[in-house]
């Protein structure tokens, strides 16, 4: 191997800059939506949460795609290096959270009933 | 057998390692990036455990928006300002990493030694904020009264809003009790903790004689998503139970509710704390080797692109940190 490659990279910096507007347009949009709460998103209920809860969710994996993707350069990797990563992280990540929250429900649904709430 | 051989493959000496580039990716990098993945399965392993305690006490887990409500210089409720703030400072500081490695390939020791320290500063800045947020937390905003069974109860005023309890307790004249301290007193003596600014019993009576403070408990209304707040005569039931002061937050009691709330914010916020506490200093290595032009006679700026893998790892990690712990 020479050093070959060095001297033929180009600047990414208009892109960099641009990702960084982005990511700061899906902060300030969580900001502004957790800071007003409106109650026909905070307040209706879909897949168990409310849907503004589902907003957040996504919008952070929005974002974490954008980290992943152009600042960590998980875009310029091979194709099965970026496979290795991505798909270990986001089978085992789904795996765990659905089990543990299912579990944590049931519990919950368990424990109400020996709850007082008044005395 | 050629490829386990590993003496053939020192052409590019030790920080190369070697001439095997599998899938593409020299060894530094293929090693950040699967500690990489295996740290992300460590703090989704944390988050999910929030999660699982969450959902355990869904009916009464504590609403992140009352308890980080402050803001530096300005006084008042002002939830989700500050941590947007870490939350831009940590995101920046991504930038400037990003411009670092971007002028290392390009071989422009100026530039990456100026993003390098720009992102250094943004790491600091992060954590001393970081420190601020923990320091409101611990001394903590109201105060409020624990029941015998653990329950914590809040005071809040007509129209809902949490008041404090120097708002409406008068301190009884014959309440003169000091924290003990080893110069006052015996040595070897020492209290079981810091002593409540208010007794129970100060707290009860001021209630009884404030007709505009009302009484709330841990329990949430799911169809308004807020807590329950009593009646006169409920309220004076739950009194009748109380056993302690809470003011502030710590390991194994806080007057926001749950005492898991506090722990999990100690436990992750922490955790995250010293993944940036130690990216700041790789990234200071880094950079004085970048200084001494290390990275120049190597003829490759390579390792600041790992510092950088590890330094947006962290952001990444923030990123899911800020949803599940203050806004969802």
């Amino acid at each position: 191997m020479t050093h070959n490659q060095e001297h033929e990279h180009e600047s990414h910096v208009g892109l960099i800059w641009k990702v960084f507007g982005f990511l700061s347009l899906i902060t300030i949009i969580e900001v502004v939506l957790g800071i007003i709460k409106p109650d026909s998103l905070h307040l209706g209920k879909f897949l168990g949460t409310s849907y503004l809860n589902l907003i957040f969710i996504i919008l952070t994996l929005v974002k974490a795609y954008g980290i992943a993707w152009y600042f960590m350069h998980l875009k310029d990797e091979k194709t099965s290096f970026r496979r290795a990563i991505v798909w270990t992280g986001v089978f085992l990540i789904c795996y765990l959270s659905t089990l543990v929250l299912i579990e944590g429900n049931y519990i919950g649904d368990v424990m109400r009933e020996f709850t007082r709430w008044s005395y | 057998m050629e490829a386990t051989i590993a003496t053939e493959n020192t052409a590019d000496g030790t920080w190369a390692g070697g001439s095997n580039k599998p899938l593409g990716a020299s060894y530094g990098k293929m090693m950040m990036w699967f500690f990489i993945l295996s740290d992300a399965l460590t703090f989704s392993g944390f988050l999910a455990g929030y999660g699982l305690m969450r959902f355990k006490f869904i009916d009464s887990w504590p609403i992140a928006d009352e308890v980080f409500t402050h803001v530096p210089f300005i006084h008042g409720h002002y939830p989700m300002y500050y941590v947007a703030l870490m939350t831009f400072i940590l995101i920046f500081s991504s930038v400037t990493m990003v411009l670092a490695v971007d002028a290392g390939h390009q071989m422009k020791k100026a530039k990456v030694t100026l993003y390098m320290l720009l992102t250094i500063v943004g790491g600091l800045i992060f954590l001393g904020s970081q420190a601020w947020e923990w320091k409101n937390f611990i001394n903590g905003t109201y105060g409020s009264l624990v029941l015998e069974d653990g329950k914590i109860v809040q005071f809040v005023d007509d129209a809902g809003h949490l008041i404090a309890l120097e708002d409406f307790v008068t301190k009884s004249p014959t309440n003169q009790r000091v924290e003990h301290t080893r110069t006052n007193g015996l040595w070897f003596v020492k209290d079981a903790g810091a002593i409540p600014p208010y007794t129970v019993n100060e707290v009860v009576e001021s209630f009884k004689n404030s007709p505009n403070v009302n009484l709330r408990t841990e329990q949430l209304n799911h169809d308004l998503k807020k807590k329950v707040v009593l009646s006169r005569e409920e309220a004076n039931q739950f009194l009748a139970k109380a056993t302690g002061v809470v003011k502030g937050a710590n390991l194994k009691i806080n007057e926001y509710g749950h005492t898991l709330f506090g722990d999990f914010f100690f436990f992750i916020t922490g955790f995250h704390g010293f993944h940036v506490f130690t990216g700041i200093l790789i990234n200071i290595i880094i950079f004085f080797n970048v200084i001494i032009g290390t990275y120049e006679r190597r003829g490759s700026y390579e390792m600041v692109e790992k510092v950088g893998l590890y330094w947006h790892f962290v952001d990444l990690v923030w990123v899911f940190v800020f949803t599940f712990f203050y806004l969802v």
